[in-house]
């Protein structure tokens, strides 16, 4: 097979009309490129050979959230070929062919769904027109179909092999031109199409960033210590050396700024690096290292001091209003009742199954990469940044990652590797040990919430207050710990108000799969649960009546229109409904002992999902979830159906997973080190889960995180209809639950 | 010091030292990359192999005690990828990231290998060892249940 360049498909750069780059970049890489609009250029994406075999670029990090799949089938479609004859290959990192390619955020089927869309539609009009052109018929009685244009009145057909020569020679149509398919003639979008990867998967081919392997390459561990910007007085590094397979053991001195405010990105920590023959090697001789910490100003803190300091701030003034109309205050003291509780979770770490690392080749002056980020275009920028060298000379391979979760957002481990590559002028592959890896993570912020609301004599929401306990410095929230103004039931409650007041933190957080919802959720869904018993209403019919009053307006926004990123109330008492009828909540809501069921229901990231979990409780307070109904609102078409039921199920066992996880602090050190300590959701544990779609007619939105936030306060209901205890603390077992 | 071992059927020599475990042998000394590092404490099950049929975590097996027994990777599972077990996986598209999948499909194989056709229950106990970060459990569920039924062959050993 000739795969030589002349006998693909070529198309020139599009001139204008190119796709805005906010619509595919999370804020973070926006501001790093300094707002640069490139366009997309088909060529990048379509190569079809001579011999007719296509080939799609996946442009974007495949972290297990399926867009090797779904953004190639996007093209396909609208290019018109069979997605069997569809040969899919990873891009590497550049921007300016393929837009954006940062994986966060739930962002990747919205922001691509047109753009794509309209790639693979070009490449099919400038098949039609070279057929055309070369038969002397005019294109509009020209036809596709699977990989061939087909002229009805002449007969006529040709393979797009056999047209791509010609077709590479015409002009590139504007992509806002080009014509879309009908939905209803759709043949690969909407089918359930499995992993392009999942063969080398099961076969167990080398694909992961831990697989790179390169003539020469030393493997490297990074010691660091659990308390977070400890710094290296003394070790005993000539020892070190001496040990079997060990070539280098360097100390890393670190460019973290300590102050009462880190920011997602910090630096690079302090630490001290073992280069071996062999993985094992270099980490085997971390056993006889002897490291004299200067363990720093992070060593004052402890888990029990926040907890303390959270709940004397929660006495006082918030200082800062994120949200405030109508008059909570007045409207609670003319409350018929009002419910006050404290909601507290923890830290959690991100524990992806595949550590961090990166492998990373340093010569004269140029880095070439071997990446396992959710943000390629950060992490070169921030290389580029640490190195003092340009971005254009650092080139970035995308590996597939086994497991992103937000950590990857962050890529400290890629300058890391890029900085150990340039100590030893050899290929270096870097990758975390476990213990590192949860003791360095880039935390879910733990949070308190002091909750106040108040109820009419008919049981009707009157007035909400909700004071958040954050992690900050007075300026500066840390990354993850934010809370929106239109945080449910903002704009519903017909008095509210939302406020944060945040202590100082020297422990990197950031965001954690559903930042703020997988927190936020729980707190707000447990707690109207809290005032539906109250008011003695059935939850969800409390809910839909809160989702069906009129929006109140916001001072000073009444004229805005609502977009995507606006909660659209029909939508979410949508799959309320929805999952009420599949999990037969009328009939099934009333717990009795020991037994209960929990709906909870939330939007973010574009998405509406609602659950109900079915929980048992054992005397000793053991918890089984015997089943889990999930209802998702994620637009017009699930691209691919099965993998998207896939996403459901993991959202929920990640969700049930978080419950009983937490990261904690003594004199500043993380006292967890492994998944004994920051446990998984194990296969006995995890119960049937089925998954229903509402399709409304918007626009496709992502599955990574939505599928996750209801999850929480569904089972936290559940318990509560099985045992009349309210969790109010997490994780469970400090509020006297443990999975059984 | 050099040692002997059978992996997928293939004698080879190794010289590493005897208590390095076998996983870190497989992986960067065979560069045989199936099997996964996740935890180093035999807790997740990403680095699973078969020793003489049974699974055993490789990361926490020297590898002075696989000498003289036959180790099956995933690698080896099959010479065509044509395993029940992995034919299973595939029409059900069991992988989300797909890190943990190879420790997944040993242990489930091992599994099926004693119990042909495993209840709901003795899936639960044989395949709670493994660690699905992502929550693929229903769906590995599925797959050995749909693998039982096509016949995986006893494991040859």
């Amino acid at each position: 097979m000739n795969l030589n360049r002349r006998s693909f498909l070529q198309m020139t750069a599009l001139a204008g009309g190119g796709f805005a780059l906010g619509l595919y970049e999370m804020p973070w890489a926006q501001a790093q490129r300094g707002g640069r609009l490139p366009n997309l250029i088909p060529a990048s994406f379509i190569r079809i050979a001579g011999d007719g075999t296509v080939t799609l670029m996946a442009k974007s990090p495949e972290i297990g959230q399926g867009v090797k799949n779904t953004l190639p089938m996007m093209i396909a479609e609208e290019l018109d070929v069979n997605w069997k004859d569809v040969r899919v290959e990873q891009a590497d990192l550049n921007e300016q062919l393929y837009g954006g390619q940062s994986a966060g955020g739930s962002t990747s089927t919205p922001n691509n769904w047109q753009p794509l869309r309209r790639v693979g539609a070009a490449g099919r009009q400038m098949l039609i027109a070279a057929a055309a052109a070369s038969w002397g018929v005019d294109a509009g009685g020209c036809t596709t179909q699977s990989g061939r244009v087909l002229h009805a009145a002449s007969g006529r057909s040709a393979g797009y092999g056999e047209l791509a020569a010609k077709a590479a020679t015409l002009p590139v149509p504007a992509l806002d031109q080009v014509k879309l398919k009908d939905p209803k003639d759709y043949r690969i979008i909407g089918t359930s199409q499995p992993g392009v990867d999942t063969h080398a998967i099961v076969t167990g081919k080398p694909l992961f960033g831990i697989d790179v392997s390169l003539p020469g390459m030393l493997s490297a561990v990074i010691v660091k210590n659990p308390v977070f910007g400890a710094k290296v007085k003394s070790a005993n590094i000539d020892e070190v050396k001496n040990l079997p397979g060990v070539r280098h053991v360097l100390v890393i001195e670190g460019t973290l700024q300590l102050g009462s405010f880190i920011p997602g990105e910090p630096g690079m920590e302090p630490g001290v690096a073992i280069l071996a023959d062999t993985w094992w090697q270099a980490q085997s001789a971390r056993k006889s290292l002897k490291v004299d910490w200067d363990l720093g100003p992070g060593a004052t803190q402890s888990s029990e001091g926040f907890q303390k300091k959270a709940a004397e701030l929660l006495k006082g003034s918030p200082a800062n209003t994120v949200r405030s109309y109508g008059d909570a205050d007045g409207a609670l003291k003319s409350a018929a009742k009002v419910v006050e509780a404290v909601y507290a979770y923890p830290f959690i770490a991100h524990g992806t199954l595949e550590p961090m690392g990166t492998t990373a080749v340093y010569k004269e002056g140029k880095l070439e990469m071997w990446a396992t980020s959710q943000a390629p275009p950060g992490g070169r920028a921030l290389v580029a940044k640490a190195m003092g060298i340009p971005e254009s000379d650092i080139t970035v391979h995308m590996c597939r990652i086994g497991g992103g979760f937000g950590r990857r957002l962050m890529n400290d481990y890629m300058v890391e590797a890029a900085w150990l590559a340039k100590q030893v002028d050899v290929p270096v592959k870097l990758l975390w040990a476990r213990e590192d890896d949860i003791a360095h993570d880039s935390y879910r912020p733990g949070g308190t919430h002091g909750l106040k609301a108040g109820l009419d004599a008919q049981g009707k929401l009157v007035a909400w207050k909700q004071h958040l306990i954050t992690y900050g410095d007075g300026k500066r929230i840390v990354s993850g710990g934010g809370i929106g103004a239109d945080e449910f039931p903002s704009g519903y409650a017909p008095n509210y108000g939302l406020y944060t007041t945040a202590m100082p933190l020297i422990l990197r957080c950031g965001p954690l799969r559903a930042p703020g919802g997988n927190a936020y959720a729980w707190v707000g869904q447990s707690f109207l649960d809290e005032l539906a018993a109250a008011a003695g209403r059935d939850p969800l019919e409390f809910q839909l009546e809160i989702l069906s009053s009129t929006p109140i307006p916001i001072p000073g926004q009444e004229n805005q229109p609502k977009g995507p990123r606006d909660l659209n109330p029909e939508r979410l008492a949508g799959v309320l409904k929805l999952v009420a009828e599949k999990a037969g909540w009328a009939k099934s809501k009333k717990g009795t002992p020991g037994r209960g069921f929990g709906i909870a229901a939330y939007f973010c990231h574009q998405g509406y999902f609602a659950e109900v979990a079915d929980v048992s409780v054992d005397k000793s307070n053991k918890v089984t979830v015997n089943h889990v109904w999930a209802a998702g609102d994620v637009g017009n078409v699930i691209i691919n159906p099965q993998a998207a039921e896939s996403m459901g199920y993991g959202g929920v066992v990640d969700g049930l997973s978080q419950m009983a996880q937490e990261i904690t602090l003594e004199e500043g050190a993380v006292q967890q080190t492994n998944f004994h300590q920051h446990p998984l959701m194990r296969m006995r544990q995890v119960p049937p889960i089925e998954v229903y779609w509402r399709k409304t007619d918007f626009s496709p939105t992502g599955l990574g995180e939505p599928t996750l936030p209801p999850i929480l306060p569904a089972v936290s209901n559940a318990i509560f209809a099985a045992t009349g205890k309210r969790i109010r603390t997490l994780p469970m077992q400090k509020s006297g639950f443990s999975w059984a | 010091m050099p040692l002997k071992l059978t992996v997928n059927n293939v004698v080879t020599t190794v010289d590493v030292a005897p208590d390095t475990p076998l996983l870190w042998v497989l992986r960067d000394v065979l560069n045989m990359k199936g099997a996964k590092y996740g935890c180093g404490m035999g807790i997740c099950g990403a680095c699973t192999v078969l020793l003489a049929g049974k699974a055993v975590r490789s990361c926490m097996t020297q590898v002075s005690t696989a000498a003289g027994q036959p180790i099956t990777t995933i690698e080896g599972l099959s010479p065509d990828g044509l395993h029940p077990v992995q034919v299973a996986w595939e029409a059900l598209d069991v992988p989300q990231c797909g890190y943990c999948q190879a420790g997944q499909i040993m242990a489930a194989t091992a599994l099926l290998a004693h119990t042909p056709h495993p209840t709901d229950a003795e899936i639960d106990t044989a395949m709670s060892g493994n660690l699905c970060r992502c929550g693929t459990y229903p769906r590995i569920r599925q797959a050995i249940h749909q693998a039982a039924q096509a016949g995986a062959p006893a494991h040859k050993s």
